[in-house]
């Protein structure tokens, strides 16, 4: 069996990748994609614990996140379009009509 | 586990089965009303919070013990009881507001969210489970991106939604990461199964404290402390002002339950890291939410950062990690969730009518409108911890626990900045009574729904400034069921 310890490599791999992509680019949809590379991340490493415990509470975890994440993006996607129509443009920098 | 279902159990998910029943009655009277008699949603809304009100205050309470029902998912304790009413309480004000406002109020989907966001809240307040935890947390969050962002003919509100969204949702993924390392650390999802794993177990305490700073990373997010504020005063201002007031009292209240029962609950194996994490927390978000108040112009904006601040007091008594600091934070969001409220309600009647939410165009309001004017001295009074107001005992609980768990230095941060806070809001309360304004002959009517929210809710401040025992030992009932 695979040690758990590269799987803890791995998911710390993809949670700094998908950090490091909300933080650095400036598109929505690709905000949104980093953000489900880190849900990914803490959904491996749910998977690979629960398969290490033998139990299934990290494996049921998994299911739950998954249909959440699709709810979330769902929503966001909504909001992208809202906004589209009346900038015609999906970079967060242009989102500033609120200062101070 | 696999035991029958008792009337016990039932009666601990009460609050929630009543506001699932109103939300499918709310959306079928959506599908079967025409569209100009829609104006009955908010009233069956508001008619089924107070249903849902008094259901949970009668049946609802729990015994002295507290219970793990539902596979261990939930948690009946008194915490969980005071922290459900906080938030129906919440719901039930916010749903009085919208009344009169035609761009939601014939809308079903907007009471459908705002009650599914409640229901989120409910279970946040239980959660006794990783897996709850987060479900709850998703179930308040999801609706208020949507609610934040409702006016789609509104650049601002659509902003506001998005930038909720995004940092929402960048938080919870951090905060997933945490609850998957803690799953890993102590190998069960139970909030309190973790903390006997972790006590007995050998995992290195730089490991635990790590996936400490990824929790509190989501919970910050939730109550606004800083540094994860930077959503808040851009959210508050452009979200319709009804569900500002909601975000600011409801959903902050319940983040600090989620984090009290937590931090103390799951990690007291590193308590001193954590503590000193959420110390340091503290003082960014008083300094930080009180200096910058001082020049905002926006009103919104003005209780976006004074809502920071006030998550830096009521974050001392979590840092006390003791009874009365529990207890301290339960009668904080008492106070604070009605004197917001109040806040909120005069700045909703106002800008209805003027069209404006600068504090400039709030000069003669108190001679336009005594009775608003009036309750908008109170509830800032009250913000600042004026006695003999509601939120001075809430205040001198919360500097009392820190100096109890000797955290002086924090207390006196704590003092100092109250001061500062002093400043802005009798600033604005200046302008309210002296600054003359323009249109000082022309009245300004407050529809009668919002009166009688905005009497009720200034009746309880100083109900809890005044009559200090049944609260209290609410909040010390609340605390109890914690340690």
């Amino acid at each position: 069996m695979v040690p758990v310890s590269y799987y803890l490599a791995l998911a710390a791999i993809l949670f700094a990748l998908g950090a490091l992509g909300v933080l650095i680019r400036r598109n929505a949809i690709i905000i949104f994609m980093s953000i489900e590379l880190m849900l990914n991340a803490a959904n491996l490493l749910f998977v690979a614990f629960a398969r290490s415990f033998e139990s299934l509470d990290g494996q049921i975890y998994v299911f739950f996140v998954i249909a959440v994440a699709a709810a979330e993006v769902a929503v966001g996607l909504a909001l992208i379009v809202t906004i589209f129509r009346t900038k015609h443009s999906i970079d967060i920098d242009e989102l500033s009509s609120m200062k101070g | 586990m696999f035991g029958s279902i008792t009337t016990d159990m039932v009666l601990a998910i009460l609050p929630e089965i009543a506001l699932l029943v109103l939300i499918a009655v709310v959306f079928v009277t959506d599908l079967v009303v025409d569209e100009k008699r829609r104006g009955i949603l908010a009233w069956t809304s508001i008619i089924g919070l107070l249903i849902t009100m008094l259901l949970t205050a009668f049946f609802a309470q729990p015994g002295a013990e507290a219970e793990t029902l539902w596979g261990g998912m939930l948690r009946h304790d008194w915490l969980a009881y005071v922290s459900k009413l906080i938030f129906l309480f919440g719901a039930l004000i916010t749903t009085v507001f919208t009344l009169n406002w035609d761009s939601v109020r014939f809308k079903g989907e907007f009471y459908v969210l705002l009650l599914t966001s409640t229901l989120g809240m409910t279970l946040m307040g239980a959660s006794a489970d990783l897996i709850m935890l987060f479900l709850s947390i998703e179930t308040t969050s999801i609706p208020l991106y949507v609610l934040a962002g409702f006016l789609t003919d509104d650049d601002r509100s659509t902003e506001a939604g998005f930038k909720y969204l995004l940092f929402g949702a960048m938080t919870t993924a951090v905060m997933l990461y945490g609850f998957s390392l803690l799953y890993g650390f102590a190998g069960s999802t139970g909030l309190y199964e973790i903390s006997a794993a972790i006590g007995a177990g050998q995992i290195p305490a730089a490991a635990l404290a790590g996936a400490a700073v990824l929790v509190l990373v989501g919970f910050g997010f939730k109550v606004a402390m800083a540094p994860l504020h930077f959503w808040a005063p851009d959210v508050y201002e452009g979200a319709p002002t009804p569900i500002t007031a909601f975000l600011s009292t409801a959903s902050k209240a319940a983040g600090f339950v989620v984090l009290t029962r937590v931090m103390i609950a799951a990690f007291s194996s590193v308590q001193a890291e954590w503590q000193l994490m959420l110390a340091i927390a503290a003082v960014i978000s008083m300094t930080l939410g009180n200096l910058v108040a001082l020049s905002q112009t926006n009103i919104k904006r003005l209780l976006a950062y004074s809502s920071i601040a006030h998550a830096g007091y009521a974050l001392l008594g979590v840092i006390a990690a003791s009874e009365l600091g529990a207890a301290s934070v339960v009668y904080y969001f008492l106070v604070y969730v009605v004197t917001n409220m109040a806040a909120f309600g005069v700045v909703i009647v106002v800008s209805r009518v003027i069209g404006s939410d600068e504090i400039a165009d709030y000069a003669g309001l108190s001679r336009r409108s005594p009775g608003l004017a009036l309750v908008m001295l109170l509830a800032f009074l009250s913000l600042a911890g004026i006695p003999p107001l509601g939120g001075f005992i809430a205040k001198v609980l919360v500097f009392a626990a820190a100096v109890q768990a000797e955290f002086v230095w924090l207390a006196v941060i704590g003092v100092l900045n109250a001061i500062i806070g002093l400043y802005y809001y009798l600033i604005v309360l200046k302008v309210v009574y002296l600054t003359p304004g323009k249109d000082e002959q022309k009245a300004l009517p407050t529809p009668r729904p919002q009166a009688v929210a905005l009497v009720v809710s200034i009746v309880l401040l100083l109900l809890m400034g005044t009559v200090f025992a049944p609260w209290y030992q609410w909040a010390l009932n609340s605390a109890s069921a914690l340690f």
